[in-house]
C-alpha cells in the first residue's frame, strides 16, 4: 500500500520534541531520511497512487492548520471546510478568471484566508467550547450555499463550479503532471510544516497552549488571550486555506458540492485520529481521511459510511489519543529501554 | 413482444460474433473472458438514496453472465463511492481508468461529480456513457467525443412544460419553485429558453436547499404573487410536501412538476392522491405504480427481473425502472460491439444506436442515437394526474425544438 | 399585511418541528454535557422502527410507546458500548466517536430501510386546516406534544430524585459520586431518555415532511441554532428558540435576503445572539471559580 512508503517520514517530527535529547547528527540522519521517503515516491508509484498520496498530503496540511487552532490552542472548530473551501475558490477564480499563475494566487488565498480566519475568531472569542463547535459547524453547511449566490455567481461560477488548469512541470524537470503536482503539494505542505512546527515550540506556541490548558493562569501571567487567540484563527484558517488552493488545482474544478460539510468532518476526523496536538500526527490523519473510506469499501459495498464509522470507533477506542499518542507511548517505552 | 425480438436479435449476435475463434485483445479491460466496466456512485452519505441504480445495474450484468454473458466474455462491473463529492469522483475514477484499467465507464451519478472527470475522460479517450444526470452539457460530441448522456435533459423537460403553458394561457403569470442547485436551475434555463425577453416580466423564481426542512414558506412566497401557473423543479419529499401544500392553501394554479418526483406511490400518494389531481408531468418512463402497466410486457419483464435478481429491492422505487432503461441501453451496445470491445468500437457502437424501445420507457419513446446525436433519448409525453394514475395525453413530444 | 402574517404562520408551523428536535438536544446536554450530532439520525431511524410497527398492523399509540421504549433501550446500550469505553479521553475524541456514530446510523437507515419517502401517520386529525390551509391538525396536535414533552422533562428534572441525581452527574461527577450517585447509570439514562425524546420528535415531524432517511439532516441545524439560542441548558428555552428560529428564518428568506441565504441568516442570528449573550437568551450565566 502507498501509505507504507510515508510512514518513516513520521518519527523525524515526533522525536522533534525539545526533551528529546538527540545529537544533531542523528537529527540530521532522520531528516534526510524523512526527505528520502518524501520524494521515493515520486519514482516508485504509478500516477494514479501519487495522485492519492497528493491528495493525503493536502488534507494532512488541511488537518494541520485545524490542529493549530483547536488541538494547540482549544477552539473547537467543526468547519474548517469553510476555509478550505474559500482557499480553493481563491485560487480558481484568479486562474480561471484571471489567468494568473498558481503560485501568484497563493499569496492572495493564504491572505483572504487569514483575513477571514481572523473574522471568525472575534465571535469565537465570546463563544465557548460546545457553543463554537456548532456554530462552526453551521458555518461549514453555510459556505457551500453562499458560494453558489446569485450576487456572486458570476465569479464563482454557481452551481457549475469553475474549471481550472494545473500548472506544467518546468521544461527542464522530467517529471510528469502527476509527478510535479506531488513535489508542488509535497513543498508547499513541508514549508508550512516547518513553519508551524517552529510556531508551537516558540513563545508563541506555548501561549496558546497555555491559554487552551488554563485561560485564567494564562491571562494572569500577563497573555493578551484575546490577540492570541483570534491571530490563531487566522493562522490556522490560512494554513488549511493553502490547503484548499492546492486541492482545487489537484482536482483543476471547483464546486460547491466539493465542499459540503463532509469536508469539516473528514478534516476533524483527521485530526481526532492523527492526534490532537500533534503536527505529526496531522500527517497520519491525512493517510487516515483518504485512504480509510476505500478500505471500508473494500469490506462492504452495501453500506461503505457505516464501515468507515465502526472503523472510527473502534480506532478511537484503541487509540483515543490518535496514533500520535501511540508514538509517544511507544517512543517512551524506548528511551525507557535506551537508559537502562 | 418487445422480450421476445430482444432476445432473438441476443441469439442472432452470439452465432455471428463466434466468441472462440477471436483474436487476442489489446484493448484496455478486455481479456479472453472478461469485460471491465466502471462506475461510480454515491454509496454512502445524503444522496446514497441513487446507490439502488448500481445495484439494479450490478444485478443486470449478473443476469447478462448467467445468459452467458456477452461476446463470449462476462461482465465485471466496478463500482465505488464516491459519496457524491467531486474530488472524490475524480480519485474514484482515475482507479478505476488506471488501476482496474476498466475498458469504459458506464452511468456514473451526478451533475457536478461528473463535470469534475468531463476533462480526464475525454483527454484519456475513455468512453463515458449514458451518465445518470439530467443535465444537458452531456451531449456535446464535437467537443466532448467520449461522454454521453442518456435521459431527456430537464432543460428540455422545461421546455415542453413552457411550450405547453404558453397554448393554454398565453398571458400566464408563472412561478417557478426550484432546489438551488445545478438541477433545480436547469428548469429555470429551460422556461427562459421558451419565454425569452419576456421571462423577467411573466416568471417569478424562488428557491430552496436541500437542507431546509420544508418548503412553507416558498409556497406561501409564491402564492402570494397570484400566479396561475406552478412549475416545480424539485425532489420527491419536497414535491410531496409542495402538492399538499398547494392543495390545502386553496391556490389551484396549473401545476407542472418534475419528472424526478412523480412515482405514484413515492409522491403522489404520500401527498395525497386526491391532492394531486391536475397535476402535470412530461415523462419517458412508466410509473411501476400505475394500474395501467399491470399487464404490460415490458414492464411484466421488468417485474420478473426484480423479482429474481433484487429480491429485497423496494419495487415502488423508480430509480430500479431508471436503471432498467439504462443497463438494456448499454447491453446493447455491448452486443453491437461484436467481438471488438476496444474503446474506439465501443464509442462508435454508443454512437449509433437504432431506435430501440426498452421495457421500462412508455410506447414511442425510443433509444437511439448516432455521430452527431449524444442525447439517446429525446422523447417525452405530457401526462395529467387523475388520482389513481398519470394519464398520458397529446403527442409523444421529440426535444421542444426551441 | 396578509403575506406577512402566513409567513408568520408558517414559520410557527416549522418552528414546532425545530422545538422538538431541539428539546432532545437539550435533553442530553442537560444528563450528559455532550451535544451528539447523531441525535438527527439516530430519531430517523427510531422513526423508521414505528413506521415498521405500524405496517406490522399494530394501532398507533402501541407502536408510539413501543418506539419509545425501544428507542430508550438503543439509547441505553450506545452509551453503555460506545461512549463508555472512551468515557477518560478527551473531549475531542467523543466528539470523534459521535460522528463515527453519525456515520453509522445515517447510512445504516437507508440500508435496513430503503431510501423511498415514505408516509407516516399522524394522530391527529389530519385535515381540520387552520389558518387558510397553513397549519394543519396534525401540527397543531404535535405542538402539543411537544409542550408536553416539555412538562414531564421539566417535572423530571426539577421534582425528582433521579432527576436531580441525573444533573448532579453531568455537572459534577467527582462530587456526584462522593455522594453515591451512579454516574456511570445516570449517563445512560440521560442518553435513553435523549433517544427517546428524539423518537417523539421523529413521530411528529415525519407526518409533516415525510419520513426517508435524510429526514433530519436539515432539520439538525435548526434545532442546533434553536437550542444555542434559547440557551442549551434551558428546555424551554430551546422550544422557544426553536420557534423563533422558524419565524426568523421564514421572514429573512421571504422578505430580506431570499430563500438561498435562509441558513445563513440563522446562523447570523446564532452568533450575534451569542456574542451579547453567550449562553443564549434564557441559558444559565456560568460563572467560573478561579
Amino acid at each position: 500500500m502507498s501509505a507504507t512508503e510515508e510512514v518513516p517520514a513520521v518519527p523525524v517530527l515526533v522525536q522533534a520534541p525539545p526533551r528529546s535529547a538527540m545529537a544533531t547528527w542523528q537529527r540530521g540522519a532522520l531528516v534526510l531520511l524523512g526527505l528520502a521517503a518524501a520524494l521515493a515516491p515520486i519514482f516508485v508509484l504509478e500516477s494514479f497512487q501519487l495522485f492519492q498520496l497528493t491528495m493525503a498530503v493536502i488534507m494532512a496540511l488541511a488537518v494541520l492548520g485545524l490542529n493549530i487552532v483547536t488541538g494547540y490552542n482549544g477552539q473547537i472548530s467543526l468547519g474548517h471546510g469553510a476555509f478550505y473551501a474559500v482557499g480553493a475558490y481563491a485560487t480558481a477564480i484568479l486562474m480561471s478568471h484571471g489567468d494568473w499563475s498558481f503560485w501568484a494566487t497563493l499569496p492572495v488565498s493564504a491572505a483572504v484566508c487569514a483575513g477571514l480566519g481572523y473574522a471568525v475568531g472575534f465571535p469565537a472569542l465570546r463563544l465557548g467550547g460546545l457553543y463554537l463547535a456548532l456554530t462552526t459547524f453551521s458555518l461549514a453547511v453555510a459556505v457551500p450555499q453562499i458560494l453558489k449566490h446569485r450576487a456572486i455567481e458570476d465569479w464563482t461560477g454557481g452551481v457549475q463550479g469553475l474549471f481550472l488548469v494545473k500548472p506544467d512541470p518546468p521544461s527542464w524537470l522530467p517529471l510528469d503532471a502527476d509527478q510535479w503536482m506531488y513535489l508542488v503539494a509535497l513543498g508547499v505542505s513541508a514549508v508550512l510544516f516547518l513553519l508551524s512546527w517552529n510556531l508551537i515550540r516558540s513563545r508563541v506556541g506555548r501561549a496558546l497552549m497555555a491559554i487552551r490548558d488554563n485561560p485564567t493562569a494564562a491571562e494572569a501571567m500577563g497573555m493578551d488571550t484575546a490577540t492570541l487567540k483570534t491571530r490563531a484563527f487566522a493562522v490556522s484558517a490560512m494554513v488549511t486555506g493553502i490547503a484548499g488552493s492546492l486541492g482545487a488545482v489537484v482536482i483543476e474544478f471547483v464546486a460547491p458540492d466539493s465542499f459540503g460539510f463532509g469536508v469539516s468532518i473528514s478534516l476533524f476526523v483527521g485530526m481526532v485520529v492523527g492526534g490532537v496536538a500533534s503536527i505529526a500526527g496531522s500527517i497520519f490523519g491525512g493517510l487516515f481521511v483518504l485512504f480509510v473510506p476505500n478500505i471500508a469499501e473494500e469490506i462492504s459495498k452495501a453500506a461503505p459510511g457505516v464501515i468507515y464509522g465502526a472503523i472510527l470507533i473502534l480506532f478511537l477506542f484503541l487509540l483515543p489519543d490518535g496514533f500520535a499518542g501511540l508514538l509517544r507511548r511507544l517512543a517512551a517505552r524506548w528511551r525507557d529501554r535506551a537508559a537502562r | 413482444m418487445d422480450t421476445t425480438r430482444r432476445s432473438l436479435i441476443a441469439g442472432a449476435a452470439g452465432v455471428l460474433s463466434v466468441p472462440r475463434l477471436a483474436p487476442a485483445q489489446e484493448s484496455p479491460g478486455v481479456t479472453a473472458g472478461e469485460i471491465r466496466i466502471g462506475s461510480t456512485n454515491a454509496l454512502s452519505g445524503p444522496v446514497s438514496s441513487y446507490s439502488v441504480i448500481s445495484r439494479c445495474l450490478s444485478a443486470m450484468f449478473k443476469r447478462l453472465n448467467d445468459e452467458g454473458g456477452v461476446g463470449g466474455r462476462k461482465v465485471n462491473f466496478i463500482v465505488y463511492d464516491d459519496g457524491y463529492a467531486p474530488p472524490r469522483t475524480l480519485e474514484q475514477t482515475r482507479r478505476l481508468v488506471e488501476q482496474d484499467r476498466v475498458a469504459f465507464l458506464f452511468n456514473q451519478l451526478g451533475t457536478p461529480t461528473n463535470s469534475a472527470i468531463h476533462r480526464y475522460v475525454n483527454q484519456r479517450k475513455v468512453p463515458h456513457l449514458f451518465l445518470a444526470t439530467g443535465a444537458d452539457k452531456w451531449s456535446n460530441p464535437r467537443e466532448y467525443p467520449w461522454t454521453m448522456g442518456w435521459q431527456p435533459s430537464y432543460r428540455i423537460e422545461a421546455q415542453i412544460y413552457a411550450k405547453h403553458l404558453l397554448e393554454q394561457k398565453p398571458n400566464a403569470r408563472i412561478a417557478l419553485l426550484y432546489q438551488n442547485d445545478d438541477f433545480g436551475k436547469d428548469y429555470i434555463a429551460g422556461v427562459r429558453d421558451v419565454l425569452g425577453p419576456r421571462f423577467e416580466g411573466m416568471v417569478r423564481t424562488v428557491s430552496h436547499e436541500a437542507t431546509d426542512p420544508t418548503i412553507d414558506s416558498q409556497i406561501v412566497s409564491l402564492a402570494a404573487t397570484g400566479a396561475d401557473v406552478l412549475i416545480c423543479g424539485i425532489t420527491p419529499r419536497f414535491a410531496s410536501q409542495a402538492i399538499r401544500r398547494v392543495h390545502d392553501i386553496g391556490w389551484k394554479p396549473m401545476f407542472f412538476m418534475s419528472n424526478v418526483s412523480i412515482s405514484g406511490s413515492v409522491v403522489m400518494q404520500p401527498a395525497g392522491s386526491e391532492k394531486g389531481v391536475g397535476v402535470i408531468t412530461s415523462d419517458y418512463r412508466k410509473d411501476q405504480g400505475d394500474p395501467a402497466w399491470a399487464n404490460d410486457p415490458g414492464m411484466e419483464e421488468w417485474r420478473d427481473f426484480m423479482r429474481r435478481f433484487v429480491p429485497d429491492g423496494e419495487i415502488g422505487d423508480n430509480n430500479y425502472t431508471y436503471a432498467y432503461g439504462a443497463g438494456t441501453t448499454m447491453i446493447q451496445v455491448l452486443r453491437q460491439c461484436g467481438n471488438d470491445f476496444s474503446r474506439e468500437n465501443v464509442m462508435r457502437q454508443a454512437a449509433s444506436i437504432a431506435p430501440l424501445e426498452i421495457a421500462t420507457l412508455l410506447p414511442g419513446v425510443k433509444v437511439s442515437t448516432s455521430p452527431t446525436n449524444f442525447s439517446p433519448i429525446r422523447h417525452m409525453q405530457l401526462q395529467r394526474w387523475d388520482g389513481r394514475s398519470w394519464q398520458r395525453f397529446g403527442n409523444v413530444i421529440e426535444g421542444a425544438q426551441v | 399585511m396578509d403575506g406577512l402574517a402566513h409567513q408568520f404562520i408558517a414559520g410557527i408551523a416549522t418552528g414546532g418541528i425545530y422545538a422538538s428536535v431541539a428539546l432532545a438536544l437539550v435533553m442530553i446536554y442537560q444528563a450528559t454535557h455532550h451535544v451528539n450530532f447523531a441525535q438527527g439520525e439516530m430519531a430517523t431511524f427510531s422513526t423508521f422502527i414505528a413506521l415498521t410497527l405500524i405496517q406490522a398492523g399494530l394501532p398507533y399509540w402501541v407502536a408510539f410507546v413501543l418506539t419509545v421504549v425501544v428507542s430508550f433501550a438503543l439509547g441505553v446500550a450506545i452509551e453503555r458500548v460506545l461512549m463508555r469505553p472512551v468515557q477518560h479521553a478527551p473531549v475531542l475524541t467523543h466528539v470523534g466517536v459521535f460522528i463515527g456514530l453519525l456515520l453509522i446510523v445515517g447510512n445504516l437507515t437507508g440500508w435496513v430501510f430503503g431510501y423511498t419517502t415514505k408516509v407516516f401517520p399522524s394522530p391527529f386529525e389530519s385535515e381540520g386546516l387552520l389558518f387558510g390551509g397553513l397549519v394543519s391538525g396534525h401540527e397543531l396536535g404535535s405542538t402539543v406534544v411537544t409542550l408536553a414533552v416539555l412538562l414531564l422533562v421539566y417535572l423530571f428534572f426539577r421534582h425528582t430524585t433521579l432527576g436531580l441525581a441525573m444533573r448532579a452527574a453531568a455537572y459534577n461527577p467527582a462530587s456526584s459520586r462522593l455522594v453515591g450517585i451512579r454516574v456511570g447509570w445516570m449517563l445512560a439514562l440521560g442518553w435513553g431518555l435523549a433517544a427517546a425524546v428524539g423518537a417523539v420528535a421523529g413521530m411528529m415531524v415525519a407526518p409533516v415532511v415525510f419520513l426517508d432517511p435524510t429526514m433530519m439532516l436539515g432539520i439538525l441545524l435548526y434545532a442546533f441554532a434553536g437550542a444555542l439560542l434559547g440557551g442549551i441548558d434551558n428546555p424551554m428555552g430551546a422550544v422557544v428558540g426553536g420557534f423563533a428560529v422558524g419565524v426568523l428564518e421564514n421572514l429573512a428568506g421571504a422578505y430580506v435576503v431570499g430563500t438561498e441565504l435562509k441558513l445563513t441568516v440563522a446562523l447570523a442570528i446564532i452568533i450575534g445572539v451569542l456574542v451579547v449573550r453567550p449562553s443564549g437568551l434564557f441559558g444559565r450565566v456560568v460563572l467560573s471559580r478561579v
